[in-house]
């Protein structure tokens, strides 16, 4: 039981994680609090799901086409509806009450449309729905390989931007953005690919949980609630920061899920957002300060 | 002067029930809500530009203490009762929020109505047993829009009341830069906090209130994020560092949304978010300071024009 739990947690936790990295990329290097995140990953849960059932297209297979749809959503949206804010912002405090009132007026026009297009049910799909045992155990394979893609794209993510010159830049942005152009980066440019590439990784994770969770239309709240609070936690732009967070996130409901009652993952959740918010607000990995 | 004429014009509107009809009267009590929920937001968003999105958390558990209380304890007894819960809850969340940055009391009112909501739900099922209540109490429509006009109008007087006093002052200092606000003596988290539990109190007193109109109540009916969502935009719409603001705001919008989910029950949310949107973009600081800016220019050029005409 505690075995099989920690595995659980952990799994979930993995996808936790990376559904934070897209929110603390777009928060950290675009300046936007995006409060529609969870209904772009919700976006991409309903494609694949719709992909395989109706084209027989594996949700891998599905992963690979949605990711660049949402790299282009996110590029379009920080154009079309992010710029004039930033613009009008002027750089100053506003632009962060503007976009948060913007992308929550998003989160009712897409959660309506997919309200239209997919109706309120709980929508699944069956994939690889066999145990696999690991020590003594079983998980299903899906989630295991839920878990897997989850750290291969999250570990990817830090390479990428660890070791090469993109990379650099764009922590460069997210570090300095007032100081970034001076050495030659194209700040306005960057915080938009750094949303775009938020939105890919909205859409990775929408197409990871999508195989192993039921899901509905108006999920989105919680998913970028989950998202925001292990972006808290693990200190907003720090990678490693988040991907931990996620992990410690996944654990906790698992545990309180299996041990104490399913309807409490939400209390529990929100416990751990506050502990965090009352002993270390710059995140468990933050520096003082930072 | 102007203090004597809102006496005739509060009578004038506590007759209203006697003029409308029934569907007239639920109306009146919608709109008067809304007008209490959006001036009491605004009175701690407005001015810190700390943006609640839990509205409705707070209404919800004003809705659902009558819901529990109503039969055991006599009807003042249940509104104090829900207004103390909501104080208190208000308490918890500013002192742990209130002391940062504003985007973490965002990111923590975000999904506060949907934790409170899942925790009765998980308490009603658990413990007691009974998902979803029934209230009776021998009250009709035009008894409610009575109480909520007396908050309303209260309301606004407080909130007048606290733009001329010192906390006032401090809260605009705040909204404009919180360095020079420190720096100046004022008690940051103290003044945001007395604020946040005023105007959430009054939220939760707006809920109570209104609980009886339902009959029947369970978690999922009085926290509707819809309830959020209109506040935010209601606001925004009017302006929500103005007095006036809201009002300007809730009345237009509130009789638009009663004709567009009777209109267009499915594509409602599409609409309520374009149009927030529309609000963010086209009128960033409400509809009043985009008057008074038309006017200014107006006058502007009408002042500039003779002296063009005289030279030329």
């Amino acid at each position: 039981m505690f075995l099989s739990t920690l595995f659980l947690g952990l799994v979930l936790g993995g996808t936790y994680a990376l559904l934070a990295l897209g929110l603390s990329l777009q928060y950290g290097i675009a300046r936007i609090m995006n409060l529609a995140y969870g209904e772009f990953m919700l976006l991409a849960c309903f494609a694949v799901t719709m992909m395989f059932t109706s084209w027989g297209l594996g949700p891998l297979w599905g992963l690979l086409i949605v990711v660049p749809l949402g790299y282009a959503l996110g590029w379009i949206i920080h154009t079309v509806m992010m710029r004039p804010l930033i613009k009008r912002s002027g750089g100053g405090g506003r632009l962060e009450v503007d976009t948060i009132l913007a992308t929550f007026g998003l989160l009712f026009v897409v959660q309506g449309l997919m309200l239209v297009t997919f109706g309120s049910d709980f929508t699944s799909y069956s994939y690889l729905n066999q145990g696999i045992g690991i020590l003594g155990t079983t998980i299903a394979a899906n989630r295991l390989i839920a878990f897997v893609v989850s750290l291969v794209i999250g570990f990817g993510l830090y390479a990428v931007l660890i070791r090469t010159r993109w990379g650099r830049a764009l922590r460069a942005v997210a570090l300095a953005p007032d100081s970034a152009y001076l050495v030659g980066i194209d700040v306005g440019k960057l915080g938009r690919q750094g949303f775009a590439l938020g939105g890919a990784l909205a859409a990775a994770g929408g197409a990871l949980v999508s195989m192993f969770q039921t899901f509905s239309a108006t999920d989105g709240v919680v998913f970028t609630m989950k998202a925001l609070i292990v972006v808290i936690m693990g200190g907003v732009g720090n990678i490693l920061g988040a991907l931990i967070a996620g992990l410690l996130l996944g654990l906790a409901e698992t545990f309180v899920a299996a041990f104490i009652d399913p309807g409490l993952t939400m209390a529990a959740t929100y416990t751990m957002f506050l502990a965090v918010l009352l002993w270390r607000p710059t995140g468990l990995f933050g520096r003082a300060g930072g | 002067m102007r203090y004597l004429l809102a006496i005739p014009a509060l009578a004038a509107l506590a007759a209203l029930p006697m003029v409308f009809g029934d569907y007239g009267t639920g109306l009146l009590v919608g709109l008067a809500g809304y007008v209490t929920l959006v001036t009491s937001w605004a009175m701690f968003s407005g001015p810190t530009r700390y943006i609640s999105l839990a509205t409705v958390a707070f209404f919800g558990v004003g809705a659902y203490t009558v819901a529990v209380l109503n039969e055991v304890l006599p009807y003042p007894l249940v509104l104090l009762c829900a207004a103390g819960i909501g104080a208190t809850m208000a308490l918890l969340v500013g002192l742990s929020t209130l002391r940062l940055a504003g985007i973490y009391f965002v990111i923590f009112s975000f999904g506060l109505a949907e934790l409170v909501r899942q925790l009765i739900t998980w308490f009603e099922v658990n413990v007691t047993g009974t998902l979803g209540r029934y209230i009776f109490l021998d009250l009709e429509a035009k008894h409610i829009y009575w109480q909520l006009l007396a908050l309303g109008a209260a309301t606004l007087v407080l909130s007048a009341w606290i733009r001329r006093s010192r906390l006032g002052l401090a809260l605009r200092v705040i909204g404009d830069d919180e360095t020079v606000a420190a720096h100046s003596g004022i008690n940051l988290a103290r003044t945001k906090l007395v604020l946040f539990v005023v105007s959430a109190t009054i939220i939760t007193l707006v809920g109570a209130i209104q609980a009886p109109r339902w009959v029947y109540v369970e978690p999922s009916i009085v926290f509707n994020p819809t309830v959020s969502f209109l506040t935010v935009i209601m606001a925004l719409l009017g302006g929500a560092t103005r007095l006036w603001g809201p009002l300007c705001g809730a009345v237009p919008l509130f009789l638009l949304f009663e004709w567009l989910s009777a209109r267009f029950p499915d594509h409602f949310s599409i609409l309520l978010g374009l149009m927030f949107m529309a609000v963010v973009y086209a009128l960033p600081d409400g509809v009043l300071a985009a008057i008074e800016k038309v006017r200014h220019r107006g006058n502007g050029t009408s002042a500039t024009k003779p002296a063009k005409e005289a030279s030329a």
